[in-house]
């Protein structure tokens, strides 16, 4: 295995159709109008010397490096911001060009520390390899520049260090910050040799307004930035392409290694999701793999009382099924299920849904896009007749009007933000239906057209409202309507719609937007040209989660903005493989590939492969599975890689479900919160010790690879099928791969993945069968895959969790963009240094009422539950409403949300629990408990030594 | 299973199945409720209509009638809002 090097061509790709010719060192070359002679060089393989160019940025023009001679042209203009043009004749290399080169060199390195050999860059840095290139072998100048004096090493971040001695002024970080992250937070400070790069007003670069996304630090051609992995361990000697494991972006990754050890993770250009860019998460927050709090052996115990007592693999394994086997025969078939992990691959999820339906002999199998996702599912099957988004990636390039409704993605899918940012600053139009001010309502060179500060929970009103505008005004796109959709369906929801009570004027009464707002937002999206709707939680987490994804198909279908580039409905998934693991079957009532169990033919198919009669009923969801638990007749789960008592809601509910059952097994990295009602722990991988694949929320299906020998042993899908062989049902895999075959052979939509597959063209998107060898990038291209379009009625139903006299605010919640889900893997990691706690937001309004001080430790109630935190008051969040995260264990903002939920998928409504907040002394009496039933559930004993 | 959470689901589905078609509500609950409940959920509601059905909104009275009928005669109840 070798180093993954990249080819730098210099500029960005030309995306123009036409082509030119010209002729570059005697070479006739054919390459996109609007190349640059740079790229057009190296496309051909010659490497014009270069220090400001990088294909990951615009040209800049000022190392003066890349001069090139033109024939017919004076001068020796820079390679990199001259265009290609028909006939051009290029020299790259000339008595002259060399001279000036070696001048410019000269320059340079008489201003740069020469400590090369103790340099963490040395053999990774340009302007070595160009002092090289350029043949540098004096310097009349001396090396004693003025830039020597160290103006002091900013070690600030946890992650880099920025040691400007070494800076070359290439600029090249901050026009990454610019154009790659879209955060502007660094810039030049000073003039002449005093010019120095400072982040926000020559700040550290932990205060800054830095994001960590390491796109500087990948953009550096020296060891100004650099990550202190590598200052720590040196470079890197091989690498592994793989695929994040955060959030459902699925950024993809070179893991660049020494040895077993990961020194970084360097974003991959290719990878078609991120086009190699990353955020802080997948960028540097990997360190929880080797985190000292990995548990790495098989543990078992009778009672959650006792304390755990590490075993070998075969007697976990062993009593695991046999408590499995035990339960089944006093309590039922349907007395024990599963929960899939959607942090886990494709084919570990596809096989602990086939343990469940073939091995437990039931359908009581679910996974986390209950609690976040899975009104997505219901919502587009029902109107589009696919359970995922619409678009890739790349369609957000040419969307002309934005809307996002209840996301915050420069949080929650930080680098699909940064595309979107790009397109904003381009000049796309930007509406945004969120209670709170996110970051991108007003953000550097970026202001929201319409901000629409709905109250919570009236969604439904609001999109019910820009429908009614789109349809009285005549904005709809009939043609589209009448080709693509149901007409009489469409025909009633039009008339339903246009009902004076769902007016601007009448819904502002209800959802607090003022009538102008929405008017102007409706007539923005159907009349401003390619209308694409990004969605998150904000939509989903609500009871009525699926009425307003089926609101916002309608408000596409309506405009025509489905089916092409630029438009679509995009969801904006969580975790890294929820949508793999929606697909892969994991919920209790489909089987893979979205087919509902109760199809005679689809159980035959699998029955046929899987050897074992398969249950035609629906199973239990997780709420079901805790009622039905607390019911007693569901005994026994098998919970992987899911911390099901942490970020699902009511946490106390949750705890007496689990505790009331007689085996609940969890595979997990670490002794997570779930684990403390667990009577046995099996240690999991991490994504780094694993071969499988992933998908993201555009439906890509990538690899992931093995980098390292799984600490814990075994990957979790050896794990899976162990504890498969135990109960009797046998399985056979010796390789993921295999596992993919399976799923193909049983998957309409997947007929054409395999693993071979997905090497040979990088990633696919599904469908990917006959009619789709290569994929689908853009869904419902000239129809619906259910046929017509689906106009469905959205009536608005007010929750029934409302805020009154005791509970006067409304609380939701979210993520923040430095911690992931539950947390359990980024709390591990110097992430915590910004965020080391969950703070409540509150209005200052609300907390002047109530005197309570930005910092103070206030009580947080509900209906549900109370906890403490402390308070940060801002104007992000509106007067009545606040806002906190769920990442931390002795916060657990869940013991407050209740158990509403949505209508059709039992979605919890964690973005509207009715709570009061008042002033508190520190941590309630309940977080006191729970830290004492942690450490005493967490115990593990002292191993039995043999007696000499 | 708790009836007081399962009417309260129950209702929840009846609300959005008011207000589309007429001849759609009582089918469209029903198949709603046949497709994502697990039996036992069902059953429960059985016995509880059977026990008067208190609270139970009338469309969904009916449409557990239905499934309680189908489940007995072994059809399925069908509905043009398949979701998923």
């Amino acid at each position: 295995m070798t180093l993954v090097r990249e080819i730098d061509y210099g500029t960005p790709q030309s995306k123009a159709e036409k082509t030119v010719t010209l002729t570059i060192d005697g070479v006739e070359i054919t390459v996109p109008e609007g190349t640059s002679v740079m790229r057009a060089a190296m496309e051909m393989g010659t490497q014009i010397p270069k220090l400001c160019a990088t294909d990951m940025l615009e040209s800049f023009g000022s190392c003066r490096l890349c001069l090139i001679e033109i024939e017919g042209r004076n001068g020796t203009p820079a390679s990199c911001t001259t265009p290609v043009a028909d006939g051009m004749v290029v020299h790259t290399q000339t008595e002259r060009l060399k001279r000036l080169r070696k001048g410019v060199m000269e320059l340079y390195i008489s201003e740069h520390p020469l400590d090369c050999l103790t340099c963490s860059a040395n053999g990774d840095c340009e302007l070595q390899d160009m002092a090289g290139a350029v043949g540098l072998r004096e310097v009349r100048y001396g090396y004693d520049g003025a830039r020597h004096p160290d103006p002091g090493l900013d070690a600030s971040n946890p992650y880099f260090a920025f040691e400007p001695s070494k800076c070359i002024v290439c600029s090249r970080c901050i026009r990454a910050c610019e154009e790659v992250q879209g955060t502007f937070a660094l810039t030049i400070a000073g003039r002449g040799f005093g010019s120095v790069v400072s982040p926000s007003q020559e700040q550290p670069f932990f205060d800054s307004e830095c994001v960590s996304c390491g796109a500087c630090v990948q953009a550096c051609p020296t060891a100004t930035l650099n990550e202190k992995s590598v200052i720590e361990i040196g470079t890197p000697e091989h690498s592994v392409v793989t695929t994040c494991a955060y959030c459902g972006v699925g950024c993809s990754f070179k893991a660049e290694m020494r040895g077993p050890e990961l020194v970084r993770m360097v974003p991959w250009k290719d990878g078609k999701a991120n086009r190699g860019h990353s955020c802080i998460k997948g960028r540097f927050a990997f360190g929880y793999a080797t985190h000292k709090d990995r548990i790495l052996k098989p543990m078992i115990r009778a009672k959650i009382t006792d304390p755990w007592r590490e075993v070998s693999w075969d007697e976990a394994i062993g009593y695991a099924a046999s408590e499995f086997k035990r339960i089944q025969a006093k309590y039922g078939i349907g007395s024990i299920g599963g929960i899939t992990s959607s942090r886990c691959t494709n084919e570990e999820t596809f096989l602990v849904q086939k343990l469940v339906r073939a091995g437990f002999g039931n359908n009581n199998v679910d996974t986390c896009a209950r609690v976040c996702h899975s009104p997505t599912g219901y919502g587009l099957k029902t109107t589009f007749g696919t359970s995922a988004g619409t678009q890739d990636f790349d369609s957000v390039e040419q969307a002309d009007v934005i809307l996002i409704i209840g996301a915050n993605p420069t949080d929650g899918h930080p680098v699909f933000a940064s595309r979107m940012k790009k397109r904003l600053i381009e000049g796309a139009k930007l509406i945004v239906v969120d209670p709170r001010r996110i970051d991108l309502v007003r953000t550097p060179h970026i202001e929201a057209d319409y901000h629409l500060p709905l109250k919570p929970g009236t969604n439904v009103a609001v999109l019910t409202a820009l429908a009614h505008v789109i349809v009285t005004e005549g904005l709809i796109d009939e043609a589209f309507i009448r080709e693509r959709c149901d007409f009489d369906e469409f025909q009633d929801w039009a008339a339903f719609v246009a009902l004076p009570r769902h007016s601007p004027e009448e819904v502002e009464k209800v959802s607090g937007v003022p009538a102008e707002a929405i008017r102007g937002a409706a007539r923005l999206y159907a009349t401003g040209g390619n209308g694409a709707i990004y969605y998150g939680l904000g939509v989903t987490e609500h009871s009525q989660g699926s009425t307003t994804v089926m609101a916002i198909a309608n408000l596409a279908m309506a405009t025509g903005n489905i089916g092409r580039p630029g438009v679509g409905v995009n969801p904006l998934r969580g975790q890294n493989n929820v949508q793999g693991s929606c697909d892969m079957g994991s919920f209790p009532h489909e089987m893979p590939g979205y087919r509902h169990v109760s199809e005679d033919a689809t159980r035959a198919m699998f029955e046929a492969l899987w050897g074992r009669p398969l249950e035609a009923e629906p199973g239990l969801r997780i709420p079901n599975m805790i009622d039905a638990a607390l019911d007693g007749s569901f005994k026994g789960i098998y919970i992987q890689g899911e911390d099901i008592l942490q970020s699902d809601p009511n946490t106390q509910h949750m705890a007496a479900g689990l505790a009331a059952m007689e085996c609940v097994v969890v595979q997990d990295l670490f002794l997570v919160e779930t684990a403390n009602y667990a009577h046995v722990f099996l240690p999991g991988s991490t994504f780094l010790e694993k071969n499988g694949t992933f998908t993201n929320a555009e439906r890509r299906i990538q690899m992931v690879r093995k980098v390292m020998a799984p600490l814990n042993g075994y990957e979790d899908w050896e794990i899976t099928q162990k504890l498969s062989n135990a109960l009797g049902y046998d399985m056979h895999y010796t390789h993921p791969s295999e596992i993919m075959d399976e799923i193909a052979r049983l998957t309409p939509t997947f007929t054409g993945v395999s693993f071979a597959k997905i090497e040979e063209l990088g990633s696919v998107q599904w469908p990917c069968n006959e009619k789709a060898p290569d994929g689908t990038p853009i869904m419902h291209i000239g129809g619906f895959v259910r046929g017509k379009g689906k106009f469905v009625i959205t009536e608005y139903v007010a929750t029934d969790e409302k805020s009154g006299p005791r509970y006067p605010l409304l609380l939701t919640t979210g993520r923040i963009l430095t911690q992931y889900n539950v947390g359990a893997q980024t709390r591990r990691t110097a992430n915590v240094d910004w965020h080391k706690e969950d703070v409540l937001e509150i209005h200052p309004f609300d907390a002047e009422n109530r005197g309570i001080r930005d910092g103070d430790w206030v009580k947080l109630s509900s209906r549900a539950g109370e906890t403490a935190l402390k308070a940060e008051i801002t104007e992000r969040v509106a007067p009545g409403v606040v806002y906190t995260t769920f990442h931390h264990p002795n916060t657990q903002v869940n013991v407050v949300t209740t158990e509403f939920s949505d209508w059709a998928t039992n979605c919890p409504e964690y973005k509207v629990t009715a709570v009061q907040v008042m002033p508190s002394n520190g941590p309630s009496e309940w977080q006191e408990e729970y830290e004492e039933l942690t450490r005493q559930t967490r115990r593990i004993a002292a191993p039995l030594v043999a007696a000499e | 299973m708790s009836p007081d959470r399962l009417v309260y689901m129950a209702n929840q589905i009846g609300k959005f199945f008011a207000y589309q078609k007429k001849d759609e509500i009582v089918p469209g609950i029903a198949n709603h409720i046949k497709k994502f409940w697990d039996p036992r959920m069902r059953q429960a509601m059985f016995a509880y209509l059977d026990a008067g059905g208190e609270g139970l909104d009338p469309a969904v009275q009916e449409a557990f009638a239905v499934l309680k009928r189908k489940a007995e005669e072994g059809a399925p109840a069908e509905s043009s809002l398949q979701g998923t």
